[in-house]
């Protein structure tokens, strides 16, 4: 295909975070975006969480921003309510017919104020809540939905008329028909996420039957603070506070019977996650786990989960439930279990079922339509060395569609997808995109402030309560108020263009808006005012609904006054405003990647396709990395084979100079500059850097003989002997658990079971008679990863389960190997004399780790793995710009999921190298060079780095803060430590903080004649 | 804006009047153009029926509420009759329609308040038909007295429902439903369908249940906090079902959790709360 073929479009499938991160990844990198998402508003699962692990943060708090972004972005188009009907072309080449359900509500007229919903005479159980709310036939999903546009449920709405009635808007539009809109797009992602497993099917644990029995997702949504008991734990059947809950852990999942084999992967995480939040909300329950493996496989999970065990007091218990019955009296469970060979009984108030993740429920329909392949399970088909690829070229895949997996690695997989989308049609890259171009700035410099007050009734929301007229009066008399309105909605397209004639009516040259929130609504007026030529930060707003007409709405004289004080105040800071330029920085658009192992060489490549220099520095001599030794992956594949590929074409491709036996010497600069030099003397400019220095196996010196007996090895050692086909020995014990989950080392190594695994059956398949014992902890053998379990044991491996902390003893007695494990389940003691002693040993980061981090000031975790700028929203990023973490550097990982991870910091990275210049804040920190005297206190209060002490330019001997305006995010943090008083935040100085509460004080004297007026 | 004018006529003597024999206290509201005319014409004509009615004048008789009608039961009236002009035959071409689908609603929450349906009646009498208001009456009167007097005065459990069925009456999703039942059954929704009568009623009386136990969780809950499990013995009502309306008075700000008894939550009324 010509070149010129191309297109510059990407669509994307689901709005989920997954197809979020996709999405604005690609827009950010020159790729216009089309994001269908089939219900009427994007956010997906995550959305309807309540915390998540292992940081325990709101869920909504940390997705929201991704939620704005995504809404507001201009060169992402949302096409929700929406599916795909046909795909036709190939890969960079596509097009795609989508149908469009009806919303019956203009979304370009509707502002979202919910007018329509409130009066709405028709109640339906609510899907955002699971069903424990009630919404009306006209509704949002739930109340920061993006778009917030409201939408007509056609299954319950009677026609009544009363939402178009109430609609001040006129946005109801009853005979708005569905659409069908061809998109043309050079790749395609698919993120639709994945269903619950349908709880009804496991008939013996009551779920629909028994009222206190609760799927995992509606437990988020009975502990979420929007849920239905605002936060309180209550169970369903009587409101009471459930004293004792039962999580049961593999509900549709690691069970042939209902049809799913393989491991949920999320499910130990989130019950240990739902317990210890359930506790926290409502301190009287006391939850219960009944589990069969404990995997907390990610990172820093095991610490997590012995925190639950040993802080939180979370009782966990290791079985399976073979049924829940119900007491009708008093609607408590009773668990039926066996723990310890012998048969229990236990009542609860309360029981958690932790259903599995099963593919969506069109999953079939989209196969068939898109033309890709569903593995058996259902889910997309992908390769071992081609995680977000599916069987059709161009067409990508991410999040938990390819496999279950947690949010961590959905956003990883979906920056890796948006990578890999990306690359396909780069020689199409910012074709189809549009930047935004405003009219001269006009100067304001030395005029009086002229203020226009723009005061919103938002239809009934604020005048229903707000007296608008009378606020609008006042502001007139504020001084430097030259102008002010009223306006039904401040924020429809109307009243854009009449700010804007406002604006050269009458000359103004500052804007307040009395209206919402400026969270979500600044940006807009921003927008406005530049394009009448004003400078975006002469913009003020005075939240006067969220914060005023909505809580105060039995008080309406009151909430009048409240709101002249906060117009007062609005426009007392808006006087002192004064225009902010974005400075722009030069970009170097060639990217350094450190570590030449399979994540280093992937993310080189990939840069590269993508047009852009690389630099690749390896250590060692050779490419490859620890790749090399795996020699066998449980699915077959050759890992040796591909590293070799990978190195052939890393070192044939043009656009990457790769540097072995090379060591880095000091990385300097900032997000687009940077410069690095080698040991060798090498000098490199570069914009971005990739850590991908890979990690090592643990070498256990002393532990169970090893290096004292040379039948004691580690694992890769055992791969390597069997690979060069060594004589075989006839019986093995695996020692798992090596150094990993202990003192020092609390967390797990991830890969070992699975490795175990892959080692037992090639063993069993060489000599089916070779006996082979694996002494475990807990099998966390995640995902699909457990039909090797299984297909270990029906080879006849047996595993033997040693507790925490009565690990297995191994002596030495005439010349043989003498292995003693107590076994957990049976409580005795087993005595084997194997000939090869394996040990699963752990994986450590590299020792230089330590050296590249301060370097780069990146942090790292206790035991020396990058700590990335967030574990679950952003796990290849820095909090400083411009470097990312990919592969075993991060911690431990598969191969799989390290090539994912690396194709996310190739998106990531591709977000700056695709620009030639980077636009900083408006809103940053300023020093004032002769106040500074160079102390360096609010150095270490910068989160970004950006603040550094340095020799002053006039006079050298003074030492001097130099604020990094390029990394600076403008939080203030380093103003409010200084000192001197020498720092500055632009748009927060000191002054406009002052105009602000002075004039909010000033309120205080008036208000108290007023008060007695107020009271009823 | 929350519907704050709570129109009470409770205290009003007339319907109080001490007698030691008890009298039905009824009341009955005569449409301008029919029923008025017919009871004038009764009169005229010297028809007698007893004297237990008090008539109340009003120009259709679609004017009369299910709030009213529930406030005067409230009160302690013992009987309400509603008198309008024949089908078709309507002053205002529709009015006694509506009248129909109102009246259908006063009766379903009346039922829920444990009042006797029976003590509502509605007549078409027109301006010709002097005789058949006396028998209506006289009928009306009898039936009234058979019931015996209303159990508002005496059970304070009575007083309680009738008031949460007032409430429930003056909730704008019930006003809305059956201000707009008619219209979506004779000429259409926005859609241009016309709705079944029956599904229409069965969303209209799923709804006043609702509305009603949510009032009546109001009602009860003023004077002091309540679990949910104590509501669903005086209700009888499941507990679950209580918790759900709960669930959505807590979301409409009209209740609050109050203290705790042991593991169980109480919920107070908030008095100044509601939607916006």
């Amino acid at each position: 295909m010509a070149a010129s073929d191309k297109i510059g479009a990407v669509m994307v499938v689901g709005g989920g975070i997954a197809g979020m991160q996709a999405s604005l990844d690609l827009a950010d990198s020159g790729y216009k975006v089309y994001l269908v998402e089939k219900q009427a508003s994007i956010g997906g699962t995550m959305a309807q969480l309540d915390k998540t692990f292992p940081t325990n943060d709101c869920a909504m708090c940390i997705m929201a921003p991704k939620l704005v972004a995504t809404g507001r972005h201009h060169n992402i188009d949302l096409i929700t309510n929406a599916e795909i009907a046909i795909v036709d072309g190939d890969a960079g080449n596509f097009t795609v017919t989508v149908k469009q359900h009806s919303f019956r509500v203009d979304p370009k007229k509707c502002t979202g104020c919910g007018s329509c919903a409130q009066k709405c005479p028709v109640e339906w159980t609510n899907e955002y809540d699971e069903g424990t709310k009630m919404r009306k036939a006209i509704y949002v999903r739930y109340p920061q939905a993006v778009p917030l546009v409201y939408s007509i449920d056609p299954e319950r709405c009677i026609g009544c008329g009363i939402c178009a009635e109430e609609c001040k808007a006129k946005a109801v539009e009853y005979d708005q028909k569905d659409k069908v809109l061809e998109v043309k797009v050079g790749s395609i992602i698919l993120t639709p996420g994945f269903d619950e497993f349908n709880a009804r099917l496991k008939t013996e644990y009551g779920y629909g039957v028994y009222q206190n029995v609760v799927t995992s997702i509606e437990f988020e949504r009975i502990m979420s603070a929007t849920g239905p008991y605002f936060g309180t734990i209550l169970r369903p059947s009587d409101g009471d506070i459930p004293a004792k809950v039962a999580f049961i852990q593999c509900v549709g999942s690691r069970d042939e019977h209902c049809g799913n084999e393989y491991c949920s992967s999320v499910c130990c995480m989130y019950a240990i996650k739902e317990a210890a939040i359930a506790k926290e909300h409502t301190s009287q329950v006391n939850p219960t786990i009944f589990f069969m493996d404990m995997r907390a496989f990610g990172k820093e999970f095991d610490e997590y989960y012995n925190r639950a065990q040993n802080e939180w007091g979370i009782k966990f218990v290791r079985s399976r439930i073979a049924a829940v019955t119900e007491n009708p009296k008093t609607k408590n469970l009773i668990l039926k279990y066996v723990a310890n060979g012998e048969p229990k009984e236990e009542e609860f108030n309360m029981v958690v079922l932790s259903v599995g993740l099963r593919p969506p429920v069109d999953n079939e329909t989209l196969s068939r339509v898109m033309k890709f392949r569903l593995n058996d399970d259902g889910f997309a088909q992908t390769g071992a060395f081609s995680p977000v690829e599916t069987s059709r070229p161009g067409i990508y895949v991410a999040g938990a569609f390819s496999a279950p997996k947690d949010i961590p690695m959905t956003v990883a997989e979906a920056s890796g997808a948006a990578a890999k989308a990306g690359s396909v049609i780069s020689s199409a890259r910012n074709t189809l995109i549009t930047k935004k171009e405003y009219p001269k700035e006009m100067s304001v410099e030395g005029q009086d402030a002229r203020i226009g007050v723009f005061v919103c009734h938002c239809g009934v929301n604020i005048g229903g309560v707000v007296k608008v007229p009378e606020v609008m009066e006042y502001a007139k008399t504020l001084p430097n108020v030259v102008y002010a309105e009223q306006n039904l909605y401040t924020c429809s397209q109307d009243a854009q263009e009449r700010i804007k004639e406002k604006i050269k009516e009458h000359k103004l040259n500052r804007v307040v808006v009395a209206s919402c929130t400026p969270r979500t609504h600044e940006p807009l007026f921003q927008n406005t005012i530049r394009e009448a030529g004003l400078n975006a930060y002469l913009f003020e707003m005075a939240n006067i609904r969220d914060q005023c007409s909505w809580i105060h709405m039995h008080e309406p004289k009151a909430a009048t006054k409240k709101s002249k004080d906060l117009v007062r105040m609005a426009v007392a800071k808006s006087r002192l405003l004064e225009p902010l330029q974005n400075l722009t920085m030069k970009v170097n658009q060639s990217a350094l990647v450190v570590g030449g192992g399979v994540a280093g060489m992937t993310a080189a490549l990939e840069i590269a396709k993508q047009g852009y220099k690389v630099h690749l520095v390896e250590k060692e001599k050779e490419l490859g990395g620890v790749a090399k030794k795996l020699y066998y992956l449980p699915s077959g594949d050759d890992p040796l084979a591909y590293v070799r590929r990978l190195d052939k074409e890393v070192t044939s491709n043009k656009n990457i100079t790769v540097y072995t036996g090379a060591k880095i010497r000091l990385i300097d600069g900032y997000v687009g500059n940077f410069k690095t030099s080698l040991e060798s003397g090498e000098e490199i400019e570069h914009g971005i850097v990739i850590l991908a220095i890979g990690g090592q196996e643990y070498k256990p010196e002393g532990e169970y003989l090893y290096g004292k007996n040379k039948s004691v090895m580690t694992l890769l050692e055992l791969k390597e002997r069997l690979h060069k086909g060594d004589p075989l020995g006839k019986e093995y014990v695996f020692i798992q658990c090596v150094g990993s989950r202990e003192k020092g080392h609390p967390n797990c190594s991830r890969v070992c079971c699975t490795g175990t695994m892959t080692a037992a059956i090639e063993i069993k398949k060489k000599d089916p008679k070779a006996k082979v014992y694996v002494l475990y902890r807990d099998i966390r053998t995640y995902g699909f990863r457990e039909k090797y379990y299984k297909e270990a044991g029906n080879l006849g491996v047996t595993f033997i389960r040693f507790d925490d902390e009565v690990k297995p003893k191994v002596e030495e007695k005439g010349g043989k190997l003498e292995v003693k494990v107590m076994d957990e389940d049976t409580g005795k003691e087993i005595m084997l004399r194997p000939e090869y002693l394996v040990l699963a040993s752990g994986t450590r980061p590299q020792p230089d780790a330590g050296t590249l981090a301060p370097m780069c000031k990146v942090p790292q975790t206790k035991e020396g793995f990058f700590l990335e700028a967030h574990m679950k929203l952003r796990p290849v990023d820095f909090a400083t710009e411009g470097i990312y973490v990919a592969g075993l550097a991060h911690g431990p990982k598969f191969l799989d999921e390290s090539i994912a991870q690396s194709l996310a910091a190739v998106a990531r990275a591709t977000t700056v190298l695709s620009k030639t210049e980077l636009e900083a804040e408006g809103i940053v920190a300023r020093i004032d060079e002769d106040l500074c005297d160079g102390c360096g206190i609010c150095v270490p209060t910068c989160e970004y780095k950006a603040l550094e002490v340095v020799a002053g330019k006039k006079d050298p001997k003074k030492k001097l803060v130099e604020v990094n305006v390029g990394l600076c995010k403008g939080c203030g943090a380093c103003v409010g430590s200084c000192p001197a008083g020498a720092l500055t935040q632009m748009g927060y100085r000191d002054s406009q903080i002052t105009a602000m509460i002075d004039a909010a004080l000033e309120g205080q004297m008036p208000a108290k004649k007023e008060v007695k007026q107020n009271e009823h | 804006m929350t519907e704050v004018v709570h129109h009470t006529i409770e205290d009003k003597k007339v319907l109080d009047a001490p007698s030691k024999e008890w009298e039905p206290k009824i009341i009955g509201f005569l449409c301008n153009w029919c029923s008025y005319a017919g009871a004038d014409l009764c009169g005229v004509s010297r028809y007698q029926y007893p004297t237990n009615i008090r008539a109340v004048r009003v120009m259709c008789s679609t004017r009369i509420s299910a709030h009213l009608v529930l406030d005067l039961f409230r009160a302690g009236a013992d009987g309400v009759i509603l008198g309008g002009c024949h089908l078709n035959d309507c002053h205002y071409i529709t009015g006694n329609f509506h009248t129909e689908k109102r009246f259908r609603l006063m009766k379903e929450l009346l039922k829920d308040a444990g009042i006797e349906p029976d003590r509502l009646r509605l007549e078409w009498v027109s301006a010709s038909e002097g005789e058949k208001f006396s028998k209506v009456v006289t009928d009306f009167t009898e039936q009234v007295r058979k019931l015996g007097p209303s159990k508002v005065k005496k059970d304070a459990a009575v007083k309680a429902k009738v008031e949460a069925a007032d409430g429930a009456s003056e909730t704008f999703r019930l006003k809305a439903l059956v201000g707009k039942e008619y219209n979506l059954e004779k000429t259409g929704n926005v859609y241009g369908n016309r709705l079944e009568k029956s599904e229409l009623e069965k969303l209209i009386d799923l709804a006043a249940k609702d509305e009603y136990e949510r009032s009546l969780i109001l009602v009860l809950s003023k004077e002091k906090p309540r679990s949910v499990k104590e509501l669903g013995k005086i209700m009888d009502l499941p507990a679950d079902k209580v918790l759900r309306h709960i669930v959505v008075l807590r979301q409409k700000n009209m209740i609050s959790m109050d203290h705790p008894e042991g593991l169980t939550p109480t919920y107070r009324t908030i008095e100044i709360g509601g939607e916006q």
